[in-house]
């Protein structure tokens, strides 16, 4: 089916601009960029001069299947995804048990088909059972279609099962995702150490245990000479060795989630356990320094981190709460925060969002451009409202956002041509 | 009466105003608990239930015996070997006993916030005996309270809290009493005992005795827990004492007419030297025990006061 989206602004994160204009949609791919009129037989859809943008491409979204699937499942995180502008989930494999073998991820990449409306693919455990001893078998795992390989937060401690590891994925042209936090300053840890830290009596870790795996890793990505990526850099600290290693040439990106762009450590407050995420939020002065790296292409790549936990696993005291935020529905009002307040443009935030992490995955998403994949979302980034978080398309409600006043919301979401979100007929503004 | 807490969870949330009206109806009970007969009928009728997720034998006491002094029906529970055995969440141990409709509920609990948690959950007045490294505020109140009958005065002090200051909810809930009382406070212990950012509260922080004692008015010292002695965050018991135990050497940097104070139970001859913690014309260490029972009641008294003047507001549905 053709579509013709009239009257919309185009934000293109490629070319840097923002345009009023039109777009033929066909076959599921974007035919035409700046089109003059709707094609025969064309739905027309009349964009009311809201933001027409590649969907969001998020790298690092849990699903609870297998393990735990009452969390969420492929088809609710789809519906939150379709919801939330998120186009295409890159899921992650800290599953339980662990996404580490290829007929695994046969099985998950069976059960996602047809479950989500919106595109999945899925990445694995860089060693067997994210133990940090074994590498996965990294070959076979391409082969059935991993896209990247990660141990998500069991940070693997040894040096030489990390060198070995990193050094044959090196040799197939795997991404290796890494998650900088050293261990050993982390344990126990449920805020960042500081006044606040202090003040409430929990145990906290200091940001210089991001920065310290941080130099261990980009020192083993200039020995092995690997596709590496850090899936969340957030502290001030972090960025002058990821610039660094930038400048030498190594082949580095790094990511943030919108949380650690949105939140800081106060906001904590009186033990609220929805805002514990891992690692924990930082300081207001880290804050503004990691928006300020997104803001000049520093940090490549805004992801959700997406972690469902139900109920029972937050209503704890702070210490024993699950580290974790759902946010695959709050992306792209929480993002829109960070244009209003002047810090970043819309053209920037789908460069971060949708753009940077399908090139880093070599996917043909994420861009608005004739033959790209059809996969967009058209928003008001104006529309304000407060958001109930039992509205939530996700099996589990943990968003740090609950009662919050928000501004940006989804109209229509389109995946490979077809509308998966937003109204049916006519006018999608 | 300017006390309007609904529940006493920490020193954080108090006015020095309130403080004031703790300490001031604290002394009256001072003067009963001295008398004969200890009783008076505050809480008559009402029901009190202790429920300690942590094992404490001083405190739970303290309050057991406030609470009967105040005429309350005083229940025990020790939480460590109960229900949470069995996997029952702090929430819902929370919710049965609030189906037993007490009226005021003494919490300690090993994890900070946790009994900020219970208290969203049930009708009672909840007074916190301890959260993690959180708050500690009966302890922080008895100490103020033992500082001014011994002073004369909560104001215009230097007291110097000595010791394991980041396992410390005692030293957290005094360092924002003496400081919402406008006094100087230093902080003296070895910097792996130091919580981070600590400075920013407005308190001097030193890593030497003799320094950080210059002309105090009070010292406090704080217990370092056994866990803690051995290599991990200090080297070893000995020299522990030999940098940060108070003996009379150090002691004489401070103030001649400084008190010492700790809030038990003590190690001798790792925190503090014995003859120094039994010395009557400085140590205050029993006093604080007795200011523990009549503070304790202060607390609950108010506390109940509101409930009354809050469930009687609810039943003539006056508006607030």
């Amino acid at each position: 089916m053709t579509i013709y989206l009239e009257n919309a602004r185009l934000i293109d994160p490629e070319a840097g601009t923002e345009t009023l204009g039109n777009i033929i949609l066909d076959a599921g791919l974007i035919a035409v960029v700046g089109a003059l009129s709707a094609p025969k037989g064309a739905r027309i859809i009349d964009c009311g001069g809201k933001c027409l943008a590649p969907g969001i491409v998020d790298i690092g979204v849990k699903v609870g299947e297998p393990g735990e699937r009452h969390k969420e499942s492929f088809r609710s995180a789809g519906l939150a995804a379709a919801a939330g502008g998120v186009t295409t989930m890159i899921v992650r494999p800290d599953t339980d048990p662990a996404l580490d073998t290829p007929e695994m991820l046969e099985f998950v990449t069976r059960r996602a088909a047809g479950a989500s409306p919106v595109r999945i693919r899925h990445m694995a455990a860089l060693t067997k059972g994210r133990a940090g001893r074994e590498m996965t078998e990294i070959g076979f795992l391409l082969d059935a279609g991993a896209v990247a390989f990660t141990d998500c937060d069991h940070v693997v401690t040894d040096t030489k099962v990390l060198s070995r590891a990193l050094t044959y994925a090196r040799s197939l042209g795997a991404l290796v995702i890494g998650h900088p936090q050293d261990p050993g300053l982390s344990v126990g840890a449920a805020v960042t150490t500081g006044k606040f830290a202090s003040l409430r009596g929990l145990p906290g870790v200091s940001p210089m245990a991001e920065r310290m795996c941080l130099d261990r890793d980009l020192a083993l990505v200039e020995m092995t000479g690997v596709r590496w990526h850090a899936d969340q850099i957030t502290c001030a600290r972090s960025l002058p060795p990821l610039e660094r290693a930038k400048a030498n040439g190594l082949d580095v990106t790094a990511g943030v989630s919108i949380h650690h762009l949105t939140l800081n450590d106060l906001d904590v407050g009186d033990y609220r356990t929805f805002f514990k995420v891992k690692p924990p939020l930082r300081d207001e002065q880290d804050r503004l320094a990691v928006v300020e790296a997104v803001a000049s292409g520093l940090i490549d790549i805004i992801s959700s981190m997406h972690t469902p936990q139900d109920e029972e696993s937050k209503r704890l005291p702070f210490e024993d709460a699950a580290s974790g935020a759902v946010a695959l529905q709050t992306l792209l009002p929480a993002a829109m925060r960070l244009y209003h307040a002047g810090h970043i443009g819309l053209p920037q935030l789908f460069r971060a969002m949708a753009l940077n992490p399908a090139k880093r995955l070599g996917l043909p998403q994420g861009r608005l451009a004739e033959g790209a994949p059809a996969d967009l979302v058209l928003f008001d980034p104006d529309a304000p409202f407060v958001l109930d978080r039992f509205t939530l398309m996700s099996k589990s409600k943990n968003t740090p956002f609950d009662g919050q006043r928000m501004e940006g919301r989804v109209l229509a979401t389109f995946v490979g041509g077809q509308q998966v979100f937003g109204p049916d007929q006519g006018e999608a503004a | 009466m300017s006390f309007r807490a609904r529940h006493l969870l920490g020193i954080e949330h108090l006015a020095p105003d309130e403080i004031r009206t703790i300490l001031d109806l604290a002394d009256q009970y001072v003067d009963l608990n001295r008398r004969t007969v200890k009783r008076t009928d505050a809480l008559a009728g009402m029901t009190q239930i202790n429920m300690f997720f942590e094992n404490s034998t001083r405190t739970q006491s303290s309050f057991e015996l406030a609470g009967k002094r105040l005429g309350a029906d005083v229940m025990n529970m020790t939480m460590a070997q109960s229900s949470v055995k069995k996997g029952e969440t702090l929430i819902d141990t929370a919710l049965t006993l609030n189906a037993m409709h007490p009226d005021l509920l003494v919490v300690r609990h090993g994890a900070s916030g946790a009994v900020n948690l219970l208290a969203s959950k049930v009708n009672c007045a909840v007074l916190n005996a301890g959260d993690g490294r959180h708050e500690h505020p009966t302890q922080a109140l008895l100490d103020a309270l033992t500082i001014r009958r011994a002073k004369g005065r909560i104001q215009r002090l230097t007291v110097a809290i000595c010791g394991d200051i980041a396992h410390s909810r005692v030293a957290r809930s005094n360092l924002i009493l003496l400081g919402k009382m406008e006094n100087r406070v230093r902080l003296i212990g070895p910097p792996t005992l130091m919580p981070a950012g600590v400075a920013e509260f407005g308190c001097e922080v030193y890593d030497d005795m003799a320094a950080g004692l210059k002309d105090a008015d009070v010292v406090m010292m704080l217990r370092l827990q056994k866990e803690r002695m051995d290599g991990g965050f200090i080297p070893s018991e000995r020299e522990y004492f030999h940098r940060f135990g108070l003996d009379a050497e150090k002691l004489a940097h401070a103030k001649p007419d400084a008190i010492v104070m700790h809030p038990g139970p003590m190690n001798r001859g790792v925190e503090i030297d014995g003859t120094i913690a039994d010395d009557i014309n400085r140590s205050v260490i029993q006093e604080q025990v007795e200011m523990g029972v009549a503070v304790r009641m202060a607390c609950m008294d108010l506390l109940a006061r509101n409930l009354r003047a809050e469930r009687g507001r609810a039943a003539t549905g006056v508006m607030v």
